[in-house]
């Protein structure tokens, strides 16, 4: 998995709450076998005029003007600054696949729903969490300013802006340490292997129905 | 000490190793495998050279993109006209076939939604933790499972260790007491407690469902319930073990049988919170206050009761929910103020891992028994949860019912939920129906969704608009 330490990066705007999953990469594009490639789709309904077909180039597609991530003044963005509760839905991680695959490398809301908050992690994708107050200057001063960028710092835990705020985020030391060094989780996992097999035996002396009846 | 909760029993015994981050290595009992969210993470355990794990606590079928069109289903995979899709199920067998997972393919007895076929074969008992690579896996907590849905990394992860890596959550219990009045079923219950806590309210929570309401309520009510707790914001949804849990797992397919029934048995009856456990939030419900609920916006909480109207603008507290609501109207071409039962259907749908299985076909054909389907409604689908709920409806005649009042008799899949195969809205359609999300688009691009109980779909379905159930004779 890429790393993440700290980033510096334009920001483009989602200002609205409950962005559900299916608002951030709709359900036809969910057919596909691949990891990649989902960016050209993400936002698709609100993004272009027509309806997205998978497969399909995107290059010459009609945008939807009134959608902000399409003005020029936010292209190039790589942290998308976003409301509560974003992420709700499903659990499709195709929902962080395309965030990441357009080019985005965080998130910064008040909340999120808590598969999607997770399904970022696995992809190197870093959700800020903020308070709302904080969110709000934070689009107000995104509004006020063409060209805002901010600095996120993962090991400092903290955000900064241009105009001086500094605003500190918690986040979990083990999800931090797996972000900081790229970790595979899986790979982890698999140096507890003696421990997972002692448990494993353990289970299923006590509860044995829980295996083997399917095959 | 206080007593445990049941999450915390479920969390405990199912602990491998508790990390001084906070975090803790968690094992998986069963793990259900879709076409949809697994093929990328089969690929990434090539890519690593690794294996399963374990063969036996995986469990596989195909349902969220197959068609549910019978002579297209009868063609099998090779038949399936859209070739994106076709890929993504030959996909699913492909990987099931190498590594040896146990797959219940496309019209194979025991195929289904993930959430009807898993409790219905047996395959998830109570005391385990389930997981599959999709949101409504809290649906098996009506078995006092500890089940959610996980993103296709972690199914990745699952297959490779057969753990997970987790944090426990916060304990909530929704309590709800009382008598539910005729014509209220556990989809207007689940609709009603999002209404109170919100889309969010669940974040971060276990949600144990609890009160007279859900001891009388059948397993499969149970589980409609469950399958909601992700749209009230919480990954997990349970509800306790009691006589009715043991009686439901009884003699199904994956089931133990005999001296191991019984040592299963015993071991079941601890499934339930501590008389003296203290849960995090408390929620509380009056059964009686809870009218059949139908959904007029773009958000789950956005419900009403049925003989409500359509909120209005200036009746709002705050500027953001003002702003949410003239979006959600303008999108769903309402009126504020308008009330509820004006509403005209152009669609319904009677289908879902939430009301597709056998009481819920029962409770559409009871109401859509000798009456015919509005000559306004263009179509009225009726997909059932599995192979087996199929063949259960046919063995009672419920098929005719369906045929007879001008309804579609499906093939069993996620259909018209989710819109990924041929079933789904036009722009500017409203839709009645049975499933989960009225998300923008979720039912196809522009349609308008309304989530109702399966009763009250096939209501709207006669009477070409919303309608309150308790006026059909039936319903007392
Ligand atoms: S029926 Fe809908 S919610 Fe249920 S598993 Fe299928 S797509 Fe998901």
């Amino acid at each position: 998995m890429k790393a993440f330490t700290a980033h510096r990066g334009l920001v483009g705007p989602m200002d609205r709450a409950n962005v559900d999953t299916d608002m951030i990469i709709p359900k036809q594009f969910l057919k596909s076998i691949k990891r990649s490639g989902f960016g050209p789709n993400l936002f698709d309904e609100l993004r272009y005029l027509d309806e997205g077909q998978p497969g399909a180039d995107c290059s010459n597609r009609p945008l939807n003007p009134d959608f902000p991530l399409n003005f020029p003044r936010y292209q190039g963005a790589s942290i998308l600054l976003a409301r509560k509760n974003f992420g709700c839905g499903s659990s499709r991680e195709h929902a962080p696949w395309a965030i990441e695959d357009y080019g985005f490398n965080a998130i910064i809301a008040p909340s999120y729903a808590d598969i999607f908050y997770n399904n970022c992690f696995k992809n190197g994708l870093l959700p800020v969490i903020l308070s709302e107050e904080q969110v709000d200057i934070l689009f107000a001063e995104l509004e006020a300013n063409e060209g805002y960028q901010l600095s996120i710092d993962l090991h400092a835990q903290t955000v900064t802006t241009d105009s001086g705020h500094l605003f500190a985020f918690e986040i979990d030391e083990f999800r931090k340490e797996c972000l900081l060094q790229g970790l595979d989780d899986i790979g982890l996992t698999l140096q507890e292997a003696d421990a997972i097999k002692q448990y494993e035996d353990a289970r299923a002396a006590q509860h044995p129905w829980v295996f083997g009846a399917i095959k | 000490m206080a007593g445990q909760t049941l999450y915390d029993k479920l969390w405990n015994s199912h602990l491998v190793k508790q990390r001084d981050d906070g975090s803790a290595l968690i094992y998986i009992d069963r793990h259900v495998i879709h076409e949809v969210t697994s093929p990328q993470a089969f690929e990434g355990l090539r890519l690593a050279g690794r294996a399963p794990w374990r063969l036996d606590t995986n469990i596989a079928t195909p349902d969220h993109n197959i068609s549910t069109d019978k002579t297209e289903r009868d063609a099998g995979v090779a038949g399936m006209s859209d070739e994106v899709s076709r890929i993504q199920v030959q996909t699913l067998d492909d990987n099931c076939d190498l590594y040896g997972i146990k797959e219940f393919k496309i019209n194979e007895m025991g195929q289904g939604i993930v959430h009807v076929m898993g409790p219905e074969l047996g395959a998830t008992m109570p005391g385990m933790t389930v997981v599959c690579g999709d949101s409504h896996t809290a649906t098996h907590g009506a078995l006092a499972c500890l089940a959610h849905g996980i993103g296709t990394s972690e199914v990745e992860h699952v297959l490779a260790t057969q753990c997970l890596v987790a944090k426990k959550m916060k304990n909530m219990r929704v309590t709800v007491n009382g008598t539910l009045g005729a014509g209220v079923t556990p989809k207007d219950v689940v609709l009603a407690i999002i209404g109170k806590i919100g889309t969010a309210g669940g974040n971060g929570h276990a949600i144990e469902f609890a009160g007279s309401v859900f001891r009388d309520m059948s397993i499969e009510g149970r589980m409609t319930v469950c399958n909601m707790a992700i749209e009230a914001g919480a990954r997990v949804g349970m509800v306790a073990v009691d006589q009715k849990t043991i009686d439901y797992c009884e003699g199904r397919q994956f089931v133990p049988k005999g001296e191991m029934f019984e040592q299963a048995v015993a071991y079941w009856n601890t499934l339930t919170s501590d008389a003296d456990a203290v849960f995090d939030t408390e929620v509380e419900l009056v059964a009686e206050d809870i009218a059949p609920q139908v959904t007029w916006g773009t958000s789950p909480e956005m419900v009403s009761a049925v003989t409500a109207s359509v909120p209005t603008l200036d009746e709002q507290p705050s500027e953001e929910k003002r702003k949410g609501l003239e979006r959600a109207l303008e999108y769903m071409g309402l009126e504020g103020g308008q009330a509820i039962e004006s509403i005209k259907v152009d669609r319904v749908f009677i289908g879902s891992c939430t009301n597709s299985r056998i009481e819920d076909m029962r409770a559409a054909a009871a109401i859509a028994k000798g009456r015919k389907v509005a000559g306004s409604v263009k179509q009225v689908l009726i997909v059932p949860g599995s192979q087996m709920v199929k063949a259960q409806a046919e063995a009672e005649g419920l098929d005719k019912i369906f045929i007879e009042a001008g309804m579609d008799w499906r093939e069993p899949g996620c259909s018209m939920c989710l819109a990924m195969n041929a079933d789904k809205l036009g722009a500017g359609e409203h839709c009645a129906s049975t499933s989960n999300r009225n998300f923008e688009g979720r039912q196809g691009n522009g349609g308008r969704t309304h989530l109702m109980s399966p009763a009250m779909a096939a209501a709207a379905a006669v009477a070409g608009h919303i309608v309150d159930v308790r006026s059909f004779t039936e319903v007392v």
